[in-house]
């Protein structure tokens, strides 16, 4: 399967079973021997108009909607122990047209009214009130108070029921996706009625992908009950290189024995056969274990790369050692929050529009520090540390005074939420290959800055040799602003990110400080190169030890690590060449 | 409208201080505020001074104990451990307060420990925590593990017919203590060692990518798998979100979590957890009418319609009833009078029932267990038949299985060992 339709259809995946706002209509059907007058009427008048649906769902089949609105009408006030067979009930005198029902009672959107116990699908409005219609015939009912309508509980158990449920009913929609985790779903709960199902769609189904699947689900279903060895052994054959979890368990439970020392399986070629598949499987699953592994590594590192890149410019170039880095992540943070609260609306951009916000607002706090304090403590690097340190209290004081304690919420954008599913062992979740992308982006954007404006020529060459910097002309006050706000600002960014992936509250700098001279030490100070290659080897090297380590220690073998390598090289894994580091 | 919120607040904080200086003239029973108003805790213990707080005005307007006006004294011990046990000696020595509400962290209790003990003092402790203790200074209001832990496993293992474990904690005594527990209980139940997993991670952790995935592929043996977490503070936020972000629902994996609520709960998006679980004496969900009114009070108190109420803040309330019923019942602030008056007290739980203060210096409570719900609340899916009494010293641990805490005569001790009947002297 190609990478992008994939990403479509995981996106769709996630979406579907908890979409709050269902189309009465539900799934458009495919042809089925068991069709029903309403559900043809619905595949004809798919792509209309609700209004339109509506109608024509009032002229289809009346009895299947009385028998339907009889058997959901039990879920008024019902107890969470008699719902599971209310269930049954509605699925059996509805089918697909309790789809919509079945969906939002899934969400959690299935209410009924407390004056005549109507079963009502819900949608929250802006003012807080409730959108209310029909969960029989979707017809809409208009908008009423909380304290009108009254929830259908839902626990785990029914969820599960629920979803397989759907799943039952989905197995014949149009809509491929759909298609793909109603089969998803089936094949972890295999039952006689189930696997009669499959059968019956595997006969019309088209798509590569869902065949497949039902193909395994099927396979495993012969494998369990069918006694001819050169039936099973063709089954097998389909379930060679799945990396079903399912696929899986089902061959260990071929080859392994039980308590009495017995063969679970009697029929020895099927279990060399089913050992020698199940070793290739975890082969596979070992390779991407690796690969998985590489990327939480890699993920990591680009987070260390983002907090330490900033620090870079102001203690790497500069000189500065700012314990107040932290905080000024902290304020890009909370920049973030700030936007999602001003722009309520538009949750999908805040981060678009809260990065350069951040870079600005962190940039001129950063500003202001070196105006104010640093600037006159020009090269008392222990002076420097301290007034620093005493600035990060004072700003964090000031956040805990004007937010207050807590942390607040920002909210994930839908698009940074989820995950880019490879295959069902592996995937990569979409918040950390942003971050990732948006790290590297940010190196290659500072060392385009640094190495062709005239901004990033007047910064290397203070760094290098003030006093013939400002012999030449060059405003050396001017530009050490400038390159401070430039690294704040730059932190200000990595909050932006790092909001996306921990909490937003006083004490986010605080946890990052020690990681973020961590990495620009053992790159080497002064050196944006060994920032990157620093903060990505120590990401991944961290990652491979957790595993066996656990997080504690494989943080602090790090930092051992570290404190060794510091010893041989005490100017990093890139240290400045020429005169300009002496 | 922040300005104004300030202005309010610096005006209430200067009468505050004229009144408590007019009442510091009058004869006074002070009570001492011990939770950390800055630093990591603060997002947690802040509430609960506001709660003894709120308690003790109401107290005030009802005319006060023995016919005086409670006086708090409120200090910060900035969540710094050994500076918890700085504060307790200046509020007992220096203050000479007759009571002292406070703690939240069980290091920060054991800090306070030796100074209580030493100076004689009176602390109530409002968390769930770990057990393994029983002081005579010291009353335990929130859950021992059998208040909590155990009745949440056998739920999952009963009602969710769960298999596999994973035990995931924040590194420090509480969750050590509490899967050390667990694990003996699992074990005993039969659960094989395979079946196990044990995850520990620093506080305020928060990539949590690998430990998911080890989750996710743990959880994909074929049998039903639960998380059992004591994951503590904010480190909560990016766990569930990337449990969210991988794709692992509740109904796959439910995550049990002990110390989860409704305040922690009001700072994340709540729409991936829905489903997942977590077990306390105390929801601001159920319905009785004793929590309705102490939820409007608390709003009113806070002026903030949107504040969530929490089982440490029932523990609190349950506590500081308790305390001012016994102090009317012996008739003095005496440290060791009161001590006995309040063994054996009732007060009304919020939640319907009463809660009983045993000899033990735990209490009897229900236990409920709720499901995360899309408005950051939990609904109820099981509680048990009535109250559970707080056990002090673990069935399950092979070092404290005999022992019993007991602090009424002829006993009076915290851990007494009934093989041997020998108190071995510890917490005394």
């Amino acid at each position: 399967m190609d990478g992008g339709s994939d990403a479509a259809q995981t996106d769709k995946l996630r979406l579907c079973p908890k979409a709050t706002d269902v189309d009465p209509t539900g799934p458009m059907k495919r042809v089925r021997t068991t069709q029903t007058v309403l559900s043809l009427a619905q595949r004809c008048l798919s792509g209309l108009l609700l209004l339109v649906v509506m109608v024509a769902a009032s002229w289809a089949d009346a009895t299947g909607v009385v028998a339907l609105r009889e058997a959901s009408q039990a879920l008024a006030g019902a107890s969470l122990r008699q719902v599971p067979v209310i269930v049954e009930h509605i699925e059996a005198a509805g089918k697909e047209s309790a789809l919509p029902l079945f969906e939002a009672m899934l969400a959690g959107n299935l209410y009924y009214q407390r004056a005549d116990n109507r079963i009502v699908i819900t949608r929250q409005t802006e003012g807080g009130d409730y959108a209310i219609r029909d969960a029989v015939t979707g017809e809409s009912l208009g908008v009423v108070a909380k304290k009108s309508i009254r929830k259908v509980k839902v626990n785990n158990r029914l969820r599960s029921q629920l979803r397989a449920t759907i799943a039952r009913l989905t197995l014949f929609s149009a809509n491929v996706s759909w298609r793909k985790s109603a089969a998803t779903n089936l094949l972890n709960n295999l039952s006689a009625d189930n696997v009669a199902l499959l059968q019956e769609a595997r006969a019309v189904e088209s798509d590569a992908g869902v065949a497949e699947l039902i193909d395994t689900a099927l396979a495993l279903h012969t494998l369990k009950t069918s006694t001819d060895r050169k039936i099973r052994l063709r089954a097998l054959e389909v379930l060679d290189g799945s990396l079903q979890p399912t696929v899986r368990n089902q061959l260990l439970n071929l080859t392994e024995v039980d308590a009495q020392g017995q063969y679970r399986e009697a029929d020895a070629v099927v279990r060399t056969r089913a050992a020698r598949f199940l070793a290739r499987i975890d082969g596979k699953i070992k390779f991407f274990g690796f690969l998985e592994t590489l990327f939480f590594g890699l993920s990591l590192g680009s987070v260390l790369l983002l907090i330490a890149i900033g620090l870079a410019i102001t203690f790497g170039v500069m000189g500065v050692i700012n314990m107040a880095h932290g905080e000024l992540m902290m304020l890009g943070a909370y920049t973030t929050y700030v936007v999602q609260l001003l722009l309520p609306n538009h949750l999908e951009y805040s981060l678009l529009i809260a990065v350069p916000a951040a870079f600005l607002v962190s940039g001129s706090v950063g500003i202001l520090i070196e105006r104010s304090v640093i600037r006159f403590l020009h090269g008392r690097p222990l002076e420097t540390l301290l007034a620093t340190f005493g600035i990060s209290l004072i700003l964090q004081q000031t956040v805990r005074s004007v937010f207050s304690p807590l942390n607040r919420q920002v909210a994930t954008p839908e698009w940074m939420s989820g995950s880019l599913e490879i295959n069902s062992i592996f995937s990569l979740t979409y918040n950390r290959l942003y971050i990732f992308l948006f790290a590297l982006l940010l190196f290659c954007a500072l060392q385009l800055v640094l190495n062709h404006t005239s901004l990033g020529l007047n910064v290397r060459a203070v760094s290098q040799n003030r006093d013939m910097a400002r012999a030449i002309g060059i405003r050396t006050d001017w530009v050490d602003a400038l390159t401070f706000g430039l690294g704040s600002g730059i932190a200000g960014i990595a909050g932006v990110a790092l909001s996306q992936l921990t909490n937003v509250g006083p004490n986010l700098g605080q946890a990052y400080i020690i990681d973020s001279f961590m990495v620009v030490v053992f790159g080497g100070v002064g050196n944006l190169w060994g920032t990157l290659v620093g903060g990505l080897s120590l990401g991944v090297a961290n990652k491979f030890l957790e595993p066996t380590t656990g997080a504690v220690l494989a943080k602090i073998l790090v930092l051992v690590f570290i404190v060794l390598f510091i010893q041989k090289r005490p100017r990093g894994l890139f240290p400045q060449q020429g005169r300009a580091a002496e | 409208m922040k300005m104004k919120k300030l202005m309010s607040k610096a005006v209430l904080a200067v009468g505050g201080c004229v009144l408590s200086m007019t009442l510091q003239a009058a004869d006074t029973i002070k009570v001492g505020v011990l939770h950390s108003l800055s630093g990591t805790m603060a997002i947690s213990e802040t509430t609960l001074k506001d709660t003894v707080l709120m308690m003790i005005e109401e107290q005030n307007k009802k005319g006060g104990l023995l016919g005086k006006q409670l006086e708090p004294v409120v200090v910060d011990p900035a969540s710094n451990w050994p500076l918890f046990a700085e504060k307790t000696r200046e509020l007992l020595s220096k203050e000479k307060v007759d009571v002292i509400f406070g703690c939240w962290t069980s290091v920060s209790r054991k800090s306070v420990l030796p100074v209580i003990e030493e100076l004689n003092g009176l602390l109530f402790y409002p968390v769930q925590y770990e057990g393994e203790e029983s002081s005579k200074n010291v009353f335990y209001t929130g859950a021992a593990p059998n208040q909590q832990a155990i009745p949440a496993v056998d739920y999952l293992m009963n009602d969710l017919e769960v298999e596999r474990w994973v035990l995931a904690g924040t590194d420090y005594v509480y969750p050590r203590t509490t899967n050390k527990i667990l694990e003996a209980y699992l074990k005993a139940k039969g659960v094989a060692d395979k079946d196990i997993m044990i995850n520990y991670t620093p506080f305020g952790h928060s990539d949590w990518q690998s430990i998911v995935s080890d989750i996710k592929k743990f959880g994909s043996a074929g049998k039903k798998t639960a998380v059992v977490s004591t994951v503590n503070g904010d480190a909560n936020v990016p766990f569930y979100k990337e449990l969210g972000n991988q794709g692992v629902s509740a109904e796959d994996i439910p995550v049990m979590a002990f110390s989860v609520g409704e305040e922690e709960l009001s700072g994340i998006d709540t729409r991936p957890l829905v489903g997942h679980l977590a077990a306390w004496n105390y929801f601001q969900s159920v319905e009785s009418e004793e929590n309705d009114a102490f939820i409007e009070r608390w709003k009113a108190y806070i002026k903030d319609d949107k504040r969530v109420t929490n089982d440490p803040m029932e523990a609190t309330y349950i506590g500081f009833n308790m305390w001012a019923a016994a102090v009317e019942k012996a008739g003095t602030t005496d440290v060791d009078a009161v001590e006995q008056a309040i063994i054996g007290m009732t007060s009304p739980n919020l939640t319907g029932g009463t809660a009983v203060m045993n000899r033990n210096h735990h209490l009897s409570k229900p236990v409920l267990i709720g499901e995360i719900q899309a408005d950051g609340q939990f609904e109820v899916v099981w509680e048990t038949m009535g109250v559970v009494p707080g056990d002090a010293w673990s069935d399950f641990l092979p070092g404290s299985k005999d022992l019993v805490a007991d602090w009424v005569a002829p006993i009076r001790c915290g851990n007494f060992n009934a093989r041997t009947a020998k108190c071995s002297g510890q917490n005394l």
